[in-house]
């Protein structure tokens, strides 16, 4: 029953534990709970990605009724392997939560953390798992809503401000996408992502049409700060709390980014958005200059989570150039650099919790002669900007040649340049920091620190060892990118 | 002249959200943004509505000795999406009320000074 | 006729939508905006969106609306004139999306045109199929609490996360200081009187909304919506340390939580007896019987979360008002 039932469950555990967890109100019995609950689910999405590689795309119908007149999860590579990264950061980053999140937040604002925190969870695995369209922009906004709660909890009145920013321009992006959803409804008559994608072919010629992958383009592009509308991301990801970073940048922007594979190789089909629309010549353009520009603006950073937060919009630069060519290479180097980044900069954003939870600072200062006070949270954030850069044994390096060979199989040797390029701004932002920590002392007060506590610094150690694990052992990840690639481009059968 | 008898509903929808998402951009003030905000969504389920309309129809009320019904299905996602709308105004509207208690002021402009100067 | 009202509405709509632009004065535009949502849910009648206009006129005049003032009355009346630079750049970009969307509708089909492709595909067996197959004679709620019940839970969970995020920046979870607002209504006769009346027969219209959501308009959100109403109302008029008496914020937040626990797990009730998520067939000896069973749980626990979640808003709000005057004393 429970195998049956498995898409479901993905959501349903970490949607139910949140009521559940609030009812609980006291921290001490929230947090194991919550921890209990995102193992559970963990467990579910490695069950589900093992029956998805064994049987093939699984649907499932909500209800019992059968789509298109019910909401059906429909299970395939692609999505099964988001959801996997997902919920084993949520996991990952709950268990270092216990910890960070009783320094960081007042006792009374706990619970309602770790609830928001569960929510967010639930919101973007629904939005993974889910073949409507609609119901991709309920579960969008549960997970929008509580991220921004969780943002808003940060200790600095930024804060605020931050969590506002993202909010209207989160809305915002949202209402396009509804706006482009009901555009392709009013043409087809479906919500359904396979229904969709069977109808529009016929209706594909029409203005409506062109309108409607416009604004759902626009939306998401909104919601995965591609370049230039990535205005929210880098202060909300400086004044959130480290927890709450530490999750939403390893998969806010990553769900997002499925999000345009599905509506753009899915329901659009390659296609329509490739030779019809210009997608993959927009994209390419803006993907370089995202690459370009904000690693360039990170070099000049003093708060070292904001300059993380820039990186990770170059991040992104890289994943978007990837999927712009439109072939299975490159959008399987997408997908790679995908799970890598998200342990990367997760690793990197857990490192820097272990920082502040011993200095109060996330300040350049603070790193002064950090080599000596703190070793291993500052090894962690070495071998973390390694993977940035994409030095060979980390995960960085897997999807960035994935991406040049994609790059040069089209023909593309400037963009590959553009991609080395961007490593050598990584690697200026990562000498930076290894310079004030290794070669230079601490000031007096900062002598005193010690390193990060256990339970903060095992759950860094771990993401930081699995990103040089993955850089050699690479057959899960790019097995598994390459037939979700394949499925996504093949379309719909 | 039948394209604008058949689309003008639409097109003045357009109208009152480019309102809407003018007032949230250009306006500095951040009730204003969220009221804007509220009228920009508003508009998209009007848009919604209008395209569930059929001429003739009846509310979609199963009733005796009606055949002709308007479509059910974009009146139940515009319910949700009235649900969200609500939601998010809450959220912002809080936020304006702890953006003013932290720096005295809810305009944009006074944020930024103060942001930026800190 | 139906044209001309249609005509008079969308005129009165453009109004006002462009006054909210021009004016500054923050109060007169929160009116402005219930105006807005009000004659918006009048359209909604006109297209017999019934359900719809329902929910919009409650939540959009009644809630949103008591919120806006709530804001305003912690922050300021007046929004402040600036040395005016013409805003080309929003001018440019809402031109331009406009433009994508004038463009995007002249391939749509025709206004209320019957043979559109909308009114061909997937509504069809809502509308022949659901008094057999659910029994139920209100169309919209078969969907909402049944064919498309998963988007309802979601949707649940978002008012669930709008009372948790308004609880975490307003609220003092956890917190048990007595407050009290000396503030309210109590001394006016007209409004107390008015008052008593009005909260009985605004929570027995609730109870209607509620359970008569299957037969005609209505549902668990407005319901919810209109019981939350009511006790606001009692509130404003005889002041809300009164009203925590009654139903204090730890009640709510377990009524919050509960509901959408309970709708989930109808759901998990389906899957333990053998089908689907939120499959009511299997809840019942025969399947009609099972969806009456089902919906009937699921709009409970819709109500109850969104009554508790908008009266907790209210309270936030409110307490916020009560703690900032109690520090400029």
């Amino acid at each position: 029953m429970i195998s049956a039932n498995l898409p479901a469950l993905q959501v349903i555990i970490p949607l139910l534990a949140a009521p559940l967890a609030f009812l609980l109100r006291k921290p001490r019995l929230v947090w194991p709970f919550a921890l209990l609950a995102t193992i559970l689910t963990v467990l579910t999405s490695i069950g589900l990605l093992q029956q998805v590689l064994d049987e093939g795309v699984i649907s499932y119908a909500m209800g019992g009724w059968s789509p298109p007149w019910g909401i059906e999860y429909r299970v395939d590579a692609a999505n099964a392997y988001v959801a996997l990264i997902v919920s084993a950061m949520g996991a990952i980053v709950m268990f270092y939560a216990g910890t960070s999140i009783r320094h960081e937040l007042p006792e009374h604002k706990q619970t309602l953390f770790h609830v928001a925190y569960l929510l967010c969870l639930a919101g973007l695995l629904g939005i993974t798992v889910t073949g409507d369209a609609f119901n991709v922009f309920v579960f969008l906004e549960v997970s929008s809503l509580s991220t921004y709660i969780m943002v808003s909890l940060g200790a600095n009145r930024r804060a605020l401000t931050a969590t506002f920013q993202y909010l209207i321009m989160g809305t915002l992006g949202a209402t396009f996408i509804l706006i482009g959803v009901g555009l392709m409804y009013v043409m087809t008559g479906t919500l359904n992502m396979v229904d969709l994608a069977q109808r529009l072919p016929e209706v594909a010629d029409s203005r409506t049409i062109y309108s409607a992958f416009a604004f759902v383009t626009v939306g998401v592009c909104l919601k995965l700060a591609l370049f230039p509308l990535h205005g929210w991301l880098p202060n909300a990801y400086a004044y959130a709390p480290s927890v709450a970073t530490a999750f939403v940048a390893s998969t806010a922007t990553k769900v997002a980014i499925y999000v345009l594979l599905r509506f753009v190789l899915t329901i659009f089909g390659v296609t329509f958005s490739f030779n019809t629309m210009p997608l993959g010549y927009i994209l390419m353009v803006l993907a370089v200059i995202a690459i370009l520009i904000p690693s360039t603006v990170a070099i000049y950073q003093s708060n070292v989570k904001r300059l993380f937060a820039y990186s990770s919009v170059g991040q992104v630069g890289y994943i978007i150039l990837g999927i712009s060519f439109g072939t299975v290479l490159g959008v399987s180097a997408g997908l790679l650099h995908i799970f890598n980044h998200a342990l990367t900069k997760g690793a990197l954003f857990l490192a820097l919790g272990c920082l502040y939870y011993r200095t109060g600072s996330v300040h350049l200062d603070a790193f002064r002669g950090l080599g000596k006070t703190m070793p291993w949270t500052m090894a962690a954030i070495v071998v973390g900007g390694l993977g940035l850069v994409g030095v060979p044994l980390t995960a960085g390096f897997i999807s960035k040649w994935y991406l040049v060979m994609a790059a040069l199989e089209q023909g593309y040797w400037p963009l590959a340049a553009v991609a080395l390029a961007g490593s050598l701004l990584a690697a200026i932002y990562l000498w930076k920091l290894v310079e004030l920590a290794y070669f230079q002392q601490p000031d007096s007060d900062a002598a005193q620190i010690r390193e990060a506590p256990l339970s903060l610094l095992v759950p860094t150690l771990l993401v930081t060892a699995s990103t040089i694990y993955f850089g050699i052992n690479t057959d899960l990840t790019v097995g598994v990118a390459t037939v979700a690639a394949e499925t996504l481009i093949g379309g719909v059968r | 002249m039948s394209t604008i008898l058949g689309l003008y509903n639409y097109w003045i929808v357009v109208l009152l959200m480019m309102t809407g998402f003018y007032i949230v951009i250009a306006h500095g003030n951040l009730i204003k943004k969220v009221i804007g905000l509220n009228i920009f969504q508003t508009s998209v389920i009007i848009m919604y509505i209008s395209m569930g309309k059929v001429r003739d129809g009846a509310p979609p009320i199963l009733t005796e000795g009606v055949t002709l019904f308007s479509n059910p299905l974009p009146h139940v996602l515009m319910l949700t999406a009235i649900v969200v709308g609500v939601a998010t105004t809450a959220l912002a509207l809080s936020l304006v009320v702890r953006i003013n208690e932290a720096y005295g002021s809810i305009e944009e402009e006074d944020i930024h000074t103060q942001e930026k100067s800190s | 006729m139906v044209n001309l009202i249609d005509i008079v509405l969308m005129g009165l709509l453009l109004i006002t939508a462009f006054a909210v632009v021009r004016m500054r004065d923050l109060f007169a535009i929160v009116m402005l905006f219930s105006i807005y949502s009000l004659v918006s849910a009048s359209f909604f009648v006109n297209l017999d969106a019934v359900d719809v206009a329902l929910t919009e006129a409650a939540v959009g005049a009644g809630i949103s609306t008591v919120l806006m003032l709530g804001t305003l009355a912690m922050t300021r009346r007046y929004e402040e004139r600036r040395p005016r630079h013409a805003p080309l750049l929003p001018l440019f970009i809402v031109a331009v999306t406009g433009a994508a969307l004038i463009y995007g509708t002249l391939d749509m089909p025709h206004f209320a045109d019957p043979q559109a492709p909308i009114h061909q595909h997937v509504a069809p067996r809502y509308i022949e199929q659901s008094g057999t197959e659910i029994g139920i004679p209100n169309i919209v709620a078969s969907i909402l609490a049944s064919y498309r019940g998963f988007d309802t839970l979601g949707e649940t969970a978002v008012v669930f996360t709008a009372g948790l995020g308004v609880l975490t920046l307003l609220g003092r979870f956890g917190r048990r200081e007595e407050l009290s607002d000396g503030r309210s209504m109590y001394h006016d006769m007209i409004l107390r009187v008015i008052g008593k009346a009005l909260v009985p027969l605004m929570l027995l219209f609730a109870l209607y909304v509620q359970f008569h959501g299957e037969l005609g308009p209505g549902g668990g959100f407005q319901a919810g919506v209109v019981a939350a109403a009511a006790f606001i109302l009692y509130s404003i008029v005889f002041g809300w340390d009164r009203a925590q008496k009654i139903i204090s914020p730890f009640v709510l937040n377990i009524m919050m939580a509960s509901g959408v626990t309970l709708y989930a797990l109808v759901g998990v009730g389906g899957m333990l007896l053998g089908g689907e998520f939120l499959n009511y067939n299997v809840l019942g000896s025969y399947p009609a019987g099972g969806q009456h069973l089902g919906i009937f749980l699921v709009e409970l626990g819709v109500g109850i979360t969104v009554a508790a979640v908008m009266l907790s808003i209210y309270f936030d709000f409110a307490a916020r008002v009560a703690v900032r005057k109690m520090e400029a004393r």
